[in-house]
């Protein structure tokens, strides 16, 4: 209390209206101010730089890669199909991923205990497993079951396959990348869906329009700009995820490149070139990431800003 | 001789319970064609759940509303209403129309665009003439030129007009208001009561929970004054002055806020 009082006396005892020029700011027009050169900051990127310029230099001026060969094999044949296989399996999984993931985060969010009782177990079951695991046992389905029927639960059944014919390496690694990545997916849709505000289903439902209506125009829409991030990361993650099909035999990228390096020994120059495709492809989908999140952004065209000029009231 | 029509909306006993704690108890109102009318009452009194009842965002434990005499959410057959399926509330609530207090607009579409949406995808009508209208209305609100602008490139009184048309989009027979201008900056209220005092004028039947007692007594017919989820008085809106009215509660919230 004391020395409030002291404070407020002593600014009371300062003349009235000397403004900037009395106290402290006295005499501060003649000053001059010194900004800090960040010369550390400059000195570690140099000597990043030149350590990268360095690693560079050493892997392309090193034999052992024989750049030729690599140059050879990067667009023959078999490559090339590995390169297409890997993208199938990418893409097939990343969609049946994304629609099972929606439905089991409404699932989740469903006021049905039932429904939330199957997406937990669903989400901890394929969360549990080693995906290589789950590939092979996906990959053996026809040891579980030997013949798969469509039919009625516990009644008759219209066809019935052999599983060894309907379940081939290609589709036990479609379906387990698929079903796995729906679970982590759902999480991140999940997550998504709860960050559009409640007041936006709300108003939606004022107008009359239904719970999946709402769902569908409404609040997916949003929660795609904010799920887009976390679901590119998965894609990305899942794509090199694919080389582990090579153990199932399915002709990947990274199985057709051990088909020529077994038959050649030419093993790192053809390593070197699995990893060109693998980054080529990485970089195209980070690429298509950045676009979707551009066109993403809700603002009216730069032009139209011009010509309608902001006016707050 | 014909039955007079049922008024456009009455509320009977409603109660809605929070866990064990009565938010609204046993609230009656009854609002005629062409009639507006505004809750008023500390907060915590119950108004804002009170409107929520009215097109069931909050479902009403007990009692009954009736729009145009029809029960929401529920078939009278005799003495029993009877839960209706719920895809069926949806078609209920086309007929009320409602303004938040954070006026809630679809972020992700334009002034334009959230107006047309409901008339669009849920009455179906072609998007053509859709357009025109919902131009028609946000030149009504005076925002014509705002029409590409999304949410966030407006100013909260902005918002708010864009609401209110997207609310009048789907032609209700009733208009819900929820503390329309408590979320505003002081100088952007009166262009959203202005827009609103127009609306009455022309007829539409509104429910306005609202602090602004100037415009209660101005623009409403009748004011419903609420205090701990009970109607306290109800009365005319010209007498909402500390003279006026008759209970010693409502004088003392009025001696508050006026």
């Amino acid at each position: 209390m004391t020395t409030t009082t002291t404070d407020r006396s002593r600014a009371e005892k300062r003349p009235a209206g000397a403004g900037p020029s009395g106290g402290a700011a006295a005499g501060l027009e003649r000053t001059e101010r010194r900004l800090r050169r960040n010369t550390g900051v400059k000195l570690v990127g140099v000597l990043a730089a030149l350590l990268l310029a360095f690693v560079v230099q050493g892997i392309a001026r090193n034999s052992a890669l024989e750049w030729r060969v690599v140059g050879s094999y990067l667009f023959s044949g078999p490559i090339l199909d590995g390169v297409l296989r890997t993208l199938l399996i990418t893409v097939t999984s990343i969609a049946i991923a994304v629609v099972l993931g929606v439905l089991l985060a409404n699932m989740r969010l469903s006021r049905n205990r039932v429904l939330q009782a199957v997406n937990a177990v669903y989400v901890w079951f394929f969360r549990s497993i080693p995906l290589l695991v789950l590939l092979i046992i996906a990959y053996n389905f026809s040891l579980l079951y030997a013949h798969l029927s469509l039919g009625l639960p516990f009644g008759p059944s219209f066809v019935t396959f052999t599983t060894a014919h309907v379940v081939t390496a290609l589709t036990a690694a479609i379906i387990t990348f698929g079903l796995q990545q729906a679970a982590y997916t759902s999480e991140v849709v999940r997550a998504a869906i709860m960050s559009v505000s409640r007041g936006q289903v709300e108003a939606a439902e004022t107008l009359g329009v239904t719970y999946w209506g709402a769902m569908r125009r409404i609040v997916l829409p949003q929660a795609a700009r904010i799920a887009l991030p976390p679901v590119a990361n998965e894609t990305i993650n899942l794509c090199k995820s694919t080389s582990l099909v090579a153990f199932i035999s399915v002709p990947d990228l990274l199985y057709s490149v051990q088909e020529v390096y077994a038959a050649n020994f030419k093993v790192l120059p053809l390593l070197v070139v699995a990893t060109i495709w693998y980054m080529a492809i990485v970089s195209v989908m980070s690429a298509a990431q950045w676009w979707l999140e551009r066109s993403m952004r809700r603002t009216r065209r730069t032009t139209r800003i011009a010509l309608a000029p902001e006016v707050v009231e | 001789m014909s039955a007079p029509a049922p008024p456009v909306l009455e509320a009977w006993r409603v109660s809605k319970r929070f866990g064990s704690e009565y938010a609204v108890r046993g609230v009656s109102l009854t609002v005629d064609a062409g009639t507006a009318v505004c809750i008023l009452g500390p907060s915590g009194s119950g108004k804002t759940t009170f409107i929520r009842c009215l097109n069931h965002l909050e479902e009403p434990d007990e009692g009954y509303v009736f729009v145009d005499g029809e029960p929401l959410g529920y078939r009278r057959t005799g003495d029993v209403f009877a839960q209706v399926r719920r895809r069926e509330l949806p078609r209920q609530r086309r007929r009320i129309g409602m303004v938040f207090q954070q006026f809630n607009l679809f972020d992700h579409m334009t002034a334009l665009e959230n107006v047309m949406e409901a008339p669009v995808k849920v009455l179906r009508r072609p998007r053509s003439e859709v357009r025109a209208s919902a131009g028609a209305l946000l030149e009504r609100v005076g925002l014509a030129d705002r029409a590409d602008h999304y949410p966030r490139e407006l100013s909260g009184g902005q918002q708010q007009r864009v609401a209110i048309a997207r609310a009048l989009a789907m032609e209700p027979r009733l208009l819900l208001c929820d503390e329309p201008t408590s979320a505003l900056d002081p100088e952007m209220v009166h262009e959203v009561l202005q827009v609103l005092a127009s609306l009455v004028a022309e007829g539409m039947t509104m429910v306005t929970v609202t602090h602004e007692v100037g415009f209660a007594r101005e623009v409403a017919q009748r004011f419903v004054f609420m205090e701990g989820g009970e109607v306290v008085e109800e009365g005319d809106a010209r007498d909402l002055t500390t003279s006026g009215v008759s209970e010693e509660r409502t004088r003392s919230f009025l001696a508050k806020v006026l």
